[in-house]
């Protein structure tokens, strides 16, 4: 048994981490919200630079082969500094390419990925057939993965008729209409997309994991520093409970984010995954809302204030706490396997 | 026992639901259905309706405007003003700077605000909290020196509701730093918005809305007639407006509205028996906080005594139940995409956040209870 991250895996955490406190603090985000893109071309090159872009996909395509447990300590990064560019997104539809695409298609669009020229996205949830809902970074895809039906379709994004939007956290996305006569078929689908969905909601996981530490590094921040009747307010014990319970809760939704991911990459079948997926969300679920919602109460009024990452992080966890199936969803999927 | 209206108090109730479903104006109600932004002009437009009917300072002495309701007929109409979705009466000069006045006001004060806040011709924004203090409120810097009839103001508020959109601020100001207990040196001052030295500034709050602001003092002149009560008496001022008769600190009819949009919008989700049952859980916490302020209400009625820190115990669940009927809409709304209703429900579940910090922090409202009832 071991609980730590590999010398490679730590090492990319920690230079992704040096890279976002250096590159992409909270002034820096900001800057990039307020563009029109609501993404920085900058910010995913140097992403693809450091091998990001390429750490799941075979080295056949100039990858790292890597699994969740690998990006695990990127995504707890990311969540930390509230990345909003569309890696998950990216990462989501080359891990569809990758299991069901045509040797021509992978061809096409791996390597494109892997160096950083092609960002993807995954169409999936619909309103109804053809209409596809809250597509994140389909806006600023150069292609979309599209489900129909029970296959699944290869789009450029110009093909699509898109209605964009922002979503709760930041991020770009659009719902979109979709029609397969200007799509091309992928040859296989079956396994793809449930393997794919499990994988990114482990990674969901662990990027909700990175946004409840800073939310809990910085209440305790708080509670140390804000003084209230002449004393700093973490000298309450009524509060002090109530941080002790947050940090256990964050210790409880990363044990789990760990046991989504180890689950993904080695489960011995499907169901002994989706089962190990289910668990985690249900429990990320509940402690982004738990410390989210006390993180935002223990700061008072400057919880409110849009000007403080902390209200950003909120929104974060709150959105994570519904992406790919809210805690009821889980619960009902966990039940029934 | 008999947990029921009386006779006539249905009739009232009847009376006051038939009018306001008649006088609401569609496009107000519409746009507070969709949990749209009210501008300050769809707020006034409101309170003049009211106030046209005589109905828009019922507590109010009647020589003022006042209705001459009990403390049941009080509490029945705020609770249905809530429960037809009308746009808030905002509390700042009617439920706060008013009663301080009715109460501590010169007779020349009274002359000169009550009427203008009843015909909503004042906005009023209150200017109590700063930066380094917000539960501690006494320990409030702004400063106050009284010189040549007038008191030059420096210093800032901050988290100031619609400040700008006020015409007035009440403040708490400190005029004397030297007194040896802090409460004793806090002064109560109305300020014009418009005297050279007030500035605004705006704090966007996490759901993006521009709600509260920053208020700056810089050489501030106010003319020492618009000192409430006696200099150095603001904290008791303060205070007896914190043990005010609130009649709907719980808002029980504004969630009841909620609940039965609630159930409107979400009909698709209550096959969900996980959705269900939270649902469910928040309509018996609701209906239990209403036989609970009901019984406040009859002890009050019948003592004749203001309702103390009973009225914490009513902000605590109250604000609860709001935030929980927020969330189950935003997660009724689901994956809904760029859907605008979606997406305001999403904005109210942050905005709703707020309503366990402000008005004394739930915290505080415990406190408050521990010491006052519960003697710890
Ligand atoms: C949307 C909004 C609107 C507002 N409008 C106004 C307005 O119009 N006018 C105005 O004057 N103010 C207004 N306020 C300010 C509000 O009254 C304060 O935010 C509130 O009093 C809390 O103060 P604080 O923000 O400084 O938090 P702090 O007092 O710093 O509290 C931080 C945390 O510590 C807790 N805490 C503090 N002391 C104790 C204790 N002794 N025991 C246990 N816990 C404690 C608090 O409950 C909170 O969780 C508004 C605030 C908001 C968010």
């Amino acid at each position: 048994m071991n609980f730590d991250y590999n010398e490679e895996q730590q090492l990319l955490a920690d230079s992704v981490r040096r890279f976002l406190q250096k590159d992409y603090d909270f002034e820096a985000r900001r800057k990039i919200l307020a563009s029109p893109e609501g993404w920085s071309a900058r910010v995913w090159s140097q992403l693809a630079q450091m091998g990001l872009t390429g750490l799941p996909f075979s080295p056949d395509y100039g990858g790292f082969g890597g699994g969740a447990v690998d990006l695990m300590g990127v995504m707890e990064a990311f969540g930390e500094a509230l990345v909003v560019e569309p890696y998950l997104a990216t990462l989501m539809g080359a891990h569809l390419v990758a299991r069901a695409g045509s040797a021509e298609q992978k061809r096409a669009i791996l390597p494109a990925v892997v160096e950083g020229r092609m960002k993807l996205a995954f169409a999936h949830t619909e309103r109804k057939q053809g209409e596809k809902l809250g597509v994140v970074g389909a806006p600023i895809a150069d292609k979309l993965v599209v489900s129909s039906g029970s296959r699944l379709f290869l789009a450029d994004r110009a093909d699509l008729k898109m209605k964009p939007y922002r979503t709760m956290d930041n991020m770009v996305a659009a719902d979109l209409s979709f029609s397969r006569d200007r799509a091309e078929p992928m040859p296989g689908a079956d396994q793809a997309v449930a393997e794919t969905v499990d994988f990114a909601t482990a990674l969901v996981c662990a990027e909700a994991v990175g946004a409840m530490k800073f939310a809990c590094d910085t209440t305790l921040e708080y509670l140390k520093t804000r003084k209230q009747f002449g004393v700093p307010i973490g000298t309450f014990q009524a509060l002090q409970h109530r941080m002790v319970d947050m940090v256990i809760s964050y210790e409880q939704a990363r044990s789990m984010a760990c046991l989504a991911c180890a689950r993904v990459d080695s489960a011995a079948n499907a169901a002994e995954r989706s089962r190990a997926v289910s668990a985690a969300k249900i429990k990320i679920a509940d402690s982004a809302r738990h410390i989210g919602q006390e993180a935002v109460q223990l700061h008072g009024g400057m919880g409110m204030s849009e000007e403080l990452k902390l209200s950003h992080s909120f929104r974060r966890l709150t959105v994570a706490a519904q992406q790919f199936g809210d805690a009821d969803h889980h619960l009902a999927r966990f039940a029934s396997l | 026992m008999d947990l029921n209206y009386s006779a006539e108090e249905v009739a009232f109730r009847d009376e006051v639901r038939a009018w306001l479903a008649g006088n609401l104006p569609r496009d107000l109600k519409e746009k507070v259905d969709r949990y749209e932004h009210l501008s300050k002009e769809d707020l006034l437009r409101w309170h003049r309706i009211l106030a046209g009917k005589g109905w828009v300072a019922p507590a109010w002495p009647k020589e003022w405007g006042g209705t001459g309701w009990n403390v049941v007929q009080r509490y029945i109409f705020e609770e249905e003003l809530g429960y037809v979705g009308a746009p808030p009466l905002i509390p700042f000069g009617l439920a706060m700077c008013a009663p301080v006045l009715l109460r501590f006001g010169t007779e020349a004060q009274k002359k000169r605000f009550l009427p203008r806040i009843y015909q909503g011709e004042d906005f009023w924004c209150q200017g109590y909290s700063e930066p380094g203090s917000g539960s501690d409120l006494a320990s409030l810097k702004t400063r106050a020196v009284r010189e040549n009839g007038r008191y030059i103001v420096n210093g800032q508020k901050t988290w100031t509701t619609l400040a700008h959109y006020a015409d007035w601020i009440f403040c708490l100001v400190r005029t004397d730093p030297t007194s040896e207990k802090r409460q004793e040196g806090i002064s109560f001052l109305l300020v014009d918005m418009k005297t050279p030295g007030v500035s605004v500034r705006p704090l966007i709050l996490m759901d993006g809305a521009h709600e509260v602001n920053e208020v700056f003092f810089d050489d501030v002149g106010v003319p020492a007639e618009n000192l409430v009560h006696e200099e150095g008496k603001g904290w008791t001022v303060a205070k007896y407006l914190l043990g005010y008769e609130r009649m709907n600190t719980g808002r029980i009819g504004e969630s009841k509205r909620q609940l039965a949009r609630l159930k409107e919008f979400s009909s698709g989700k209550l096959n969900d028996v996980r959705f269900r049952d939270r649902l469910s859980r928040v309509e018996v916490e609701l209906t239990a906080l209403e036989i609970t302020n009901l019984r406040f209400l009859d002890r009050m009625r019948r003592s004749g005594q203001p309702p103390g820190a009973d009225v914490s115990m009513l902000k605590i669940k109250g604000t609860e139940i709001q935030q929980a009927l927020a969330e189950l809409m935003m997660q009724a709304a689901g994956e809904a995409g760029s859907d605008e209703f979606a997406a305001a429900l999403g904005r109210r579940y942050l905005s709703m956040r707020k309503t366990t910090i402000y008005a004394g922090s739930n915290e505080i409202q415990r406190n408050i209870i521990a010491k006052q009832t519960l003697g710890l």
